[in-house]
């Protein structure tokens, strides 16, 4: 009782460790049913991220002298390299998954001061890397094997698939946003394209090719609103980014079916309910209020349809994150909660006039 | 009645099960008291007694200085005996100018006029007995009481809100009071409301204080006084909180409630008014609230003015455990105390002896944005950007972010994941502007100071010169003078 | 090639002149910046600085013979209002505010020789000839004039003492692990 200690002497059961063990949570639904809808190889990756991220972090650390585990400790590195994972091909080699990890532990957080201080998400930030460096690999999808179904990699299969780069003949395919690209640029048209590869009730599910994580729709939005009711994150942001996609998507396709896909076709690909839910309620990386938060949601959500429909990759969610990241700081400067007693200027507010 | 809707807060445990079922005791008038000279917003009191002297309980011992000042009353007889510096209730743990009052044992009262009826009394007499009585906010702002009725008259203030929103954890003195003594609250309302000419009287109290709203309810029945149960909810005791949830109204960041014809007293604060209009006892005596995980008995006491926080312990019962932290007030905004050896001030509503769990402090990591503080501020503040400004030695930007809008609640740092000390970034903030502020008028005060040196000394050298000057003209005058006598008498 | 050359040039020279008019035309007296940049000066005369009074420390400020951070006395109040006024980027993690301090004389070493008031720029120092002198603490700048010119060593600077008055938090110790 030696120090003087500052009001308030009471506080809230929450720490830093305790809200990304909640968020891990929350993704543990939606990573399980990855893990069993892509097998073997899907849990190697994820084990690999999870690896790589922390052994790569107490390195940086250790070299920067700081203390290596409170900082272990916070989980803040293990949820991003799990979000990163959840956002790789499940059948990626080791590498993608080695390297993916240490760019986002290493180059986007420590290199920028550490937990809070990175400007960018990591986990997108690592994406974006790979996408941009391995595009092959990167874009490598496979039709799902669940556990235990005839043609899925036993154990050794799938180490065999994640280390020396086995592949699996008769089991590539494309995802869905790739598949329409790419038939787009054949001259084919949306109806015709999606006949026979999408059918959005297992879509819903996510029994489809995609990111091992991103794909299980039903479950993230599971998580998203388990988060939403623990206060973790607010449904302005999440709910923001849905209302950007949906809406373009409604308007164009009422005005041109045969090219511009429905609401739900979006919805239920790609990686929008992961970065809805997961991804831009990064606190870091997002603005401060709520109206903040809204903007940027919108903001992401627009751009990735405005990627996935005009732009060159079929999937835009990772650019658009990082997209609206940089706009952050920008949004917070102009959006600043009223302060009791003034007006939006920061001007106090005359007595007389508001009469309610 | 509608409600209007509030903006951030909290809601902590409130651990006020720990004493909200214990009846109001007196505690007996321990051997000494140390009675602070400055216990209230303003100028401190100036005393009058000397060391030796006898003095009546409820006797004037040092008046009110100035404007924003209010007196200080002996809270018990018995022989003064010393008047210098004793531990204050600060969070410095320096000390402060008290006087210390050895009770003779008799607690006897000075003799006081009773009325049958105050409301005989003119709104200026009232106004004068509340400022006699030296009572001042009893909700913990310690703002002389009287010097806001005469604000408030004059201003015209057409609503009168009595808050009885104790929204710290743990604190039940107001939640007993207005249980035990309702009616006496609803006459101190009454006499407040007269003094001021108010046309609507509201009285806002928690929700989770049914029996005191019931309790209440039935005081007022019958009686202008409307008494309407507001949102349990931290801070909901806060002034500006209590107006905005009752009228909607918000007060203007550079004015005062009076600006929009609201005036807010504590319902502690009308009880004590009550009790020097009708009887004209001054304030020497006041409810604590004695809790905490480590205190063996809690319960409700009435204290004389004056008693050390010690004595409230040990009349607890004393500790069940080692306390890991002593605090003067609530845990949202009270002090932590060096030592229990510090006097009960009029603004003190608690005592609170807390356990590390319930302190539940931690190693604080760093800020992930989380954003939850802006979430949580009632003022609507970023208390994560004003700190980075004031953790890199920018205040001014800090202020630029609204930190002289801060009223230090507590609810940022309570919901900080990362546990950082946001308040006490800004206490310091606060504090570094003010002494940059005082330093700078230091600084005009004595460049004047200098200037009229310089001016002076100027002056006396001019004036030496010119004295200089003079003498020398004088003698060649003289000498003139006389060299021309001599020619005249050569001449002659 | 030629072209490109030429109209550089020309361009170069052109906006040069203008420069060069425009420095002469719209002239700035010296001292108005320099009674501006002593206004802010703390005016005491103390001369810790090294330059002969406030207004010497003032004009060497205008002429950039002198960094912000030359007073003393004025602390990081007065650095962060000369850098604003000159227009440069001041370091201002570096300057410590000093701890305040306040002359205090010694009763019983004071043989009450006038000396100290006689050189005290504020009229601080109060007393008469025989007499022990005392401090006026609120007058007092801390310039340590008195001190050097005292023959008993009486008069001394002393931090001022903490009292509730003045006392603020501290700034939070925090080691961030981070």
């Amino acid at each position: 009782m030696n120090t003087l200690a500052h009001s308030p002497h009471a506080h809230a059961p929450v720490t830093v460790s305790r809200v990304m063990a909640t968020v891990m949570l929350a993704l543990t639904p939606a990573t399980l049913f990855g893990f069993w809808l892509y097998g073997w190889p899907a849990i190697n990756v994820w084990v690999v991220c999870m690896l790589a991220a922390l052994l790569g972090e107490a390195f940086v650390l250790r070299i920067q002298q700081h203390p290596i585990r409170p900082v272990l400790m916070d989980g803040s590195g293990l949820l991003t390299a799990w979000l990163l994972a959840l956002s790789l091909p499940p059948w990626a080699p080791w590498w993608i998954a080695v390297l993916g990890s240490l760019f986002a532990v290493i180059i986007a957080k420590q290199v920028f001061g550490g937990l809070g201080q990175n400007p960018f998400n990591p986990a997108m930030a690592a994406r974006v890397m790979l996408l941009i460096s391995f595009p092959v690999e990167m874009t490598t999808w496979l039709a799902p094997a669940p556990l235990g179904s005839a043609n899925a990699p036993g154990f050794l299969a799938g180490l065999a698939v994640t280390f020396s780069g086995v592949h699996l003949d008769g089991m590539a395919s494309a995802s869905l946003l790739g598949h329409v690209k790419t038939e787009f640029t054949r001259g084919i048209e949306l109806q015709q394209a999606l006949t026979g590869y999408y059918a959005p009730l297992d879509a819903l599910w996510g029994n489809r090719a995609g990111s091992l994580g991103e794909t299980a729709a039903l479950f993230l939005l599971a998580g998203g609103i388990y988060l939403i009711a623990k206060r973790i994150i607010t449904w302005h942001a999440p709910v923001a980014m849905l209302a950007g996609v949906v809406i373009p998507a409604m308007l164009y396709s009422t005005i041109n079916p045969a090219h511009y896909a429905g609401p739900l076709y979006h919805l239920l690909s790609g990686g929008l309910m992961l970065g809805a839910f997961f991804i831009i309620t990064d606190p870091v990386t997002s603005p401060n209020t709520a109206t903040g938060q809204f903007i940027f949601g919108l903001g992401c959500g627009l751009l990735t349809w405005i990627i996935r429909t005009w732009g060159g990759y079929p999937e835009g969610v990772a650019f658009a994150v990082m997209l609206m990241n940089a706009a952050t700081p920008m949004i917070d400067h102009y959006v600043k909660p009223r302060i009791y007693g003034r007006n939006r200027k920061g001007v106090s507010i005359d007595p007389v006039k508001k009469e309610s | 009645m509608k409600l209007f809707k509030l903006r951030g807060g909290i809601h902590p445990e409130s651990w006020k099960e720990l004493a909200a079922e214990r009846a109001i005791r007196v505690l007996p008038v321990p051997e000494r008291l140390f009675v602070p000279l400055h216990q209230h917003v303003g100028a401190a009191a100036q005393p009058l007694v000397r060391v030796g002297e006898h003095v009546l309980k409820g006797q004037l011992i040092a008046a009110s200085q100035g404007f924003i000042s209010a007196p200080i009353h002996a809270p018990t007889s018995g022989v003064i005996s010393a008047i210098g510096d004793f531990s204050a209730a600060h969070p410095s743990g320096l000390t402060a100018p008290t006087v210390t009052i050895v009770s003779d044992g008799e607690d006897r009262w000075l003799e006081t006029r009773v009325l049958s009826d105050p409301f005989s009394l003119s709104p200026e007499e009232i106004a004068a007995a509340v400022g006699a009585a030296g009572i001042v906010g009893l909700g913990g702002a310690t703002f002389p009481s009287a010097v806001k009725l005469n604000l408030s008259r004059k201003n015209n203030v057409r609503t009168l809100i009595i808050n009885g929103g104790e929204c710290e954890p743990y604190i039940t003195c107001d939640d007993r009071l207005m249980r035990e003594r309702a009616a006496e609250i609803i006459e101190g309302v009454r006499l407040i409301r007269y003094a001021v000419g108010a046309v609507d009287v509201m009285v806002g109290i928690e929700e989770n204080k049914p029996a005191a709203l019931a309790a209440m309810t039935a005081a007022a029945a019958g009686t202008e006084v409307q008494v309407i149960p507001v949102p349990a909810m931290y801070p909901m005791g806060w002034d500006k909180q209590m107006i905005r949830a009752l009228t909607g109204r918000e007060v203007p960041a550079d004015g005062r409630t009076a600006d929009i014809g609201v005036l807010v007293h504590n319902v502690a604060t009308a009880y004590a008014v009550r009790d020097a209009v009708r009887f004209g006892r001054p304030l020497v005596s006041r409810l604590v609230t004695v809790s905490g995980g480590a205190v063996a008995a809690p319960g409700n006491l009435e204290v004389p003015i004056g008693t050390l926080v010690e004595t409230l312990f040990e009349y607890c019962g004393g500790f069940s455990q080692k306390p890991a932290r002593m605090v003067l007030g609530g845990p949202m905004m009270g002090i932590a105390l060096f030592s229990a050896a510090v006097p009960v001030v009029k603004g003190t509503s608690g005592v609170l002896a807390l356990t590390e769990r319930e302190i539940g402090s931690t190693q604080p990591a760093p800020c992930i944005r989380c954003s939850s503080c802006v979430r949580a501020c009632p003022v609507g503040l970023l208390p994560l950007e004003m700190a980075a400004h004031i953790r890199s030695g920018d205040s001014g930007g800090a202020v630029s972010l609204g930190l002289k809008d801060c009223i230090a609640c507590g609810c940022c740092s309570f919901v900080c994941p990362s546990h950082i000390p946001l308040v006490h970034y800004f206490s310091f903030a606060k504090g570094e502007l003010m002494a940059q502020e005082r330093g700078k008028l230091k600084q005009e005060a004595t460049k004047k100071l200098a200037d009229e040196r310089i001016a002076r000394t100027e002056r006396i050298a001019r004036e030496r010169e010119e004295a200089a000057a003079k003498r020398k003209a004088a003698r060649a005058a003289r000498e003139l003078a006389a060299k021309a006598g001599q020619t005249t008498t050569e001449a002659a | 090639m030629i072209t490109a050359l030429m109209s550089l040039t020309i361009l170069g020279t052109a906006l040069g002149l203008i420069l060069g008019v425009a420095a002469r035309v719209f002239r700035v007296e010296g001292n108005a910046l320099a009674a501006q940049l002593t206004e802010i000066l703390p005016g005491s005369q103390c001369g810790q600085c090294g330059f002969p009074g406030c207004a010497g420390a003032a004009q060497a400020l205008a002429e950039g013979l002198a960094p912000v951070t030359l007073c003393p006395p004025g602390g990081r109040a007065v650095v962060i209002a000369l850098a604003a006024k000159l227009g440069v980027d001041a370091d201002v993690s570096g300057v410590q505010d000093a701890i305040p301090m306040v002359a205090e004389v010694r009763e019983e070493l004071c043989i009450g020789c006038t000396r100290c008031f006689k050189v005290c720029p504020t009229d601080a120092i109060m007393g008469a000839a025989q007499q022990i002198h005392s401090v006026f603490r609120e007058a007092c700048t801390a310039c340590g004039k008195c001190e050097e010119v005292c023959p008993t060593e009486s008069v001394k600077l002393q931090p001022v003492p903490v009292s509730l008055h003045g006392w603020y938090w501290n700034k939070p110790l925090i080691h961030l692990s981070a």
